[in-house]
């Protein structure tokens, strides 16, 4: 092996040491199981958001009547204060 | 150099399991440190193996064969383009490519996901890193692209020249970048079942790479497509081969939970089935990484050795067993939150379009493993040809591309007959104007060509109207013009439109498939200069014989020793339409058997297509000249007894006049096809629609719309 590429594995193994090893000489951080949770209601938020501009978008274009359109935003609009309340508890 | 990559190889392995380690160690004792410095374990693999993959690139670049990769496909007269791109031609090569692109996107995906989903990351992390692993521990036991030869061989064998075409350049790290992606949903998939977190937000959080694993994967068939068409002298764009299908399948599963996460985001339904389709996208994509490397199957893509085929099967192996256990094992968590309120729905029309993707794969996986399944239960290798594949895959399709324009004018959760009738009169007359037209036009044979016709018509006034109506409506509420509010439209809803822009050029691309499949005229015969013969509408002359020579080392061309072709006048009714220059480059080989003159050309000879594209079809041509004439082998035979190897080229020189002097008769291969043009251009319009609906949306138009509807859910519960 030429003495340049053991300089070359050498200087490339202290990166990786380096690079990988950053979070364990950090300050200890435990595992906050409350922000999984919001993750998790946060996901469901944007995807309820999305459904309300999908059922909204369905209605301008046609496909749904006035009254299927009333009865799915509405069902969809408590679906998301679920949501949201559950965020801000 | 080669130290160093080996160096790189060993570190990456180390890398990986310790990655693999720290990360599962963190997520199951609750130490956050441990995750991340596994995650930044992939960041450093990404590294390590970018330094590996230059090395290698390096020496392809500066022609060092002392690397047996090198050595075995390039050469010096392989042009420095091609000898860039010879990296991935070599068994070792493309391994090296595939963990380097699978570090590259895993890194891409691990960073954007490092605030979120700390569980199921880590476990995506170690999956990840495994299959880093995998794919290190080939190169450093099986096929490392590191080994050497002392002394140096002068010369290298050269890249196959079937290969030296610009779309070669691409093809390959598209394809691997397709199968790389697709392990990145599977990776996220297994872990939120190893964490039970089985909600919405794994798909959120990984649905952008496996909407990039599907582009990326289409394009990059769409341009092996377009070089066998291009290239390969048999006129084809598909032929049902092994490897093609191997990439069509993780394809088809992957449409089919691209449409079905939907189903899961909006409704918390179909968790087991978009689970099973993630699995079985990812494994789909490792089998046809498999189905090149281990040379299981005959094709004209395998470039394998055996060597590789256990570990393959092993890997397989754990990954089907795996997915069963995670999946039946978390059976209770995976229930639907709803049901379906309406057959009558866009849910439904999903679901049918997943049964029928699904059904494509299927049929594709049998017909494709048929000769292994036959093997193994009669002990006769059997296979099935494309007239199997067409027979089940036409029908399938057909559905396919109607369903497509069902979908998006059907609302979701549910859909009134009345409106979706309205929203259906206009496809179905154009529909029915359309077979009216063919029919009026004496177009009757080829009924199944006649029906994608038809479809094709129903997918583009149904979606035409949904971009009129919301283009319609959006006018309506902003007071635009309607070309403003067309872009605003699909500037604001992005997925959506995106979606049905990539139905419209899928449909573009059947109706190219159909007619070129169905309505192509083709003619194989011999003829010498000065004769003709017709080819559908066409009159084609076979003009003169062509013959260039091109110096050893001319790195200008694409490295052919000698290339002998035709000029062909085409005509139609008496008038010129096109002159077509067909040939067949011979190569170099570095067998000494064949003598100093016939080893410039004893390679594998590689036909030059000439065509003439064009919107409405393609003339296209290939030529095979026939140099085993008595004439021109006694030139080599001559040549290999009394020139020395420096002098050899004087003789291909003669044999290149005496071609043109006393041309043999070349047997002919002429394709005239209507609307090839529509297949490449059906993918340009699905790559431009996948762009847009892949492209985030700005974030302050996120936020903007976000505060909108949080104020609108408050006035509703204001309201209650």
């Amino acid at each position: 092996m030429s003495v340049l590429a053991l300089v070359l594995i050498v200087a490339l193994l202290a990166a990786v040491v380096f690079v990988v090893s950053a979070p364990l000489r950090a300050a200890h951080r435990p595992v906050d199981a409350q922000s999984a949770e919001r993750d998790r209601l946060e996901a469901a938020r944007e995807a309820k958001y999305r459904e309300i501009r999908d059922a909204e978008l369905d209605f301008r274009t046609g496909k749904l009547s006035r009254e299927d359109y009333e009865a799915v935003d509405g069902a969809l609009r408590a679906e998301a204060l679920e949501i949201l309340n559950r965020l801000e508890d | 150099m080669a130290d160093l990559g080996r160096g790189c190889l060993l570190l990456a392995l180390a890398v990986c399991v310790y990655g693999i380690g720290a990360s599962l160690y963190g997520v199951r004792s609750g130490r956050l440190e441990f995750s991340e410095s596994g995650r930044r374990a992939v960041y450093a693999l990404a590294g390590i193996l970018t330094v590996a993959f230059a090395v290698l690139e390096v020496a392809f670049l500066r022609n060092d064969f002392a690397f047996n990769t090198v050595a075995d496909t390039s050469s010096r007269t392989t042009p420095a383009f091609y000898r860039a791109a010879a990296v991935w031609s070599s068994q070792e090569g493309s391994l090296l490519l595939w963990a380097w692109l699978l570090s590259l996107w895993a890194s891409l995906a691990l960073f954007l996901t490092r605030r979120r989903m700390r569980e199921v990351a880590a476990y995506a992390t170690a999956i990840l890193l495994g299959f880093g692993g995998f794919f290190v521990s080939l190169m450093v036991f099986y096929a490392t692209p590191f080994q050497t030869t002392s002394p140096a061989p002068a010369e290298g064998a050269g890249l196959d020249p079937l290969l030296r075409f610009p779309t070669m350049m691409i093809h390959p790290p598209m394809l691997y970048s397709g199968y790389t992606l697709c392990t990145i949903p599977l990776a996220f998939g297994m872990g939120a079942l190893l964490a039970r977190r089985v909600d919405a937000e794994w798909i959120r959080a990984t649905r952008r790479f496996a909407f990039a694993a599907w582009l990326f994967l289409g394009m990059g068939i769409l341009l092996g497509a377009r070089w066998s068409y291009s290239e390969l002298g048999w006129g084809g764009y598909w032929g049902w081969d092994a490897v093609e299908n191997a990439s069509l399948m993780p394809w088809l599963t992957g449409t089919a939970f691209l449409h079905s996460l939907m189903i899961q985001e909006k409704r918390g339904m179909l968790k087991v089935w978009n689970v099973s389709l993630v699995l079985a996208t990812g494994t789909l994509a490792i089998m046809g990484t498999f189905l090149v490397r281990s040379g299981i199957l005959n094709s004209i893509h395998a470039f394998g050795g055996a060597t590789l085929g256990v570990p393959f099967v092993v890997l397989i192996g754990v990954l089907i067993a795996g997915s069963i256990y995670l999946v039946v094992s978390r059976r209770d968590m995976l229930r639907s939150e709803h049901r379906l309120d309406s057959l009558l729905s866009r849910e439904s029309i999903f679901l049918a379009n997943n049964l029928v993707l699904v059904g494509l794969c299927f049929v594709i996986f049998w017909g494709t493993y048929f000769p292994l399944i036959s093997e193994a239960v009669t002990g006769r290798e059997a296979s099935v040809g494309p007239p199997w594949f067409d027979r089940y895959t036409v029908p399938l399709a057909l559905v396919l591309v109607l369903l497509s324009g069902i979908g998006p004018v059907i609302a979701w959760r549910r859909a009134t007959l009345a409106n979706a009738r309205r929203h259906f009169l206009a496809p179905t007359a154009l529909a029915l104007l359309t077979l009216l037209a063919l029919l009026a036009a004496g177009v009757q044979e080829k009924p199944l060509a006649i029906a994608m016709f038809c479809c094709g018509a129903f997918v583009f006034a149904s979606i035409g109207g949904e971009f009129f109506r919301g283009a319609r409506a959006r006018r309506a509420m902003a007071h635009e013009a309607l070309p403003v509010a067309l872009a605003a439209l699909v500037r604001r809803n992005r997925r959506r439109y995106g979606g049905y822009i990539v139905h419209v050029g899928m449909a573009v691309l059947f109706i190219g498939v159909a007619a070129s499949s169905s309505f192509q005229h083709a003619s194989e015969l011999g003829l010498s200069p000065g004769q003709s013969t017709r080819v559908g509408a066409y009159s084609i002359r076979y003009v003169r014989p062509t013959a260039t020579i091109t110096p050893r080392y001319d790195a200008a061309h694409t490295g052919s020793t000698l290339s002998l072709g035709a000029v062909l006048d085409v005509t139609k009714r008496g008038h010129h339409v096109a002159t077509l220059l067909p040939s067949e480059g011979y190569y170099a080989s570095e067998e000494a058997s064949q003598g100093t003159v016939g080893s410039l050309i004893g390679g594998q000879p590689v036909s030059h297509v000439s065509m003439d594209a064009g919107i409405s079809r393609d003339v296209w041509t290939a030529i095979e000249p026939d140099i085993e004439t008595p004439t021109l082998q006694r030139i080599v035979s001559v040549g290999n007894r009394t020139l020395p190897p420096e002098d050899a080229v004087v003789a291909i020189g003669y044999l290149a006049r005496s071609y043109l002097q006393h041309p043999p008769p070349a047997q002919f291969h002429f394709i005239v096809s209507p609307l090839v043009m529509w297949i490449w251009i059906g993918g340009l319009i699905v790559f431009g629609g996948g762009l847009i609906a892949i492209w985030p949306a700005p974030s302050v138009v996120r936020r903007r719309v976000s505060m909108r509807l949080r104020a609108r859910a408050a006035h509703g519960l204001a309201r209650a």
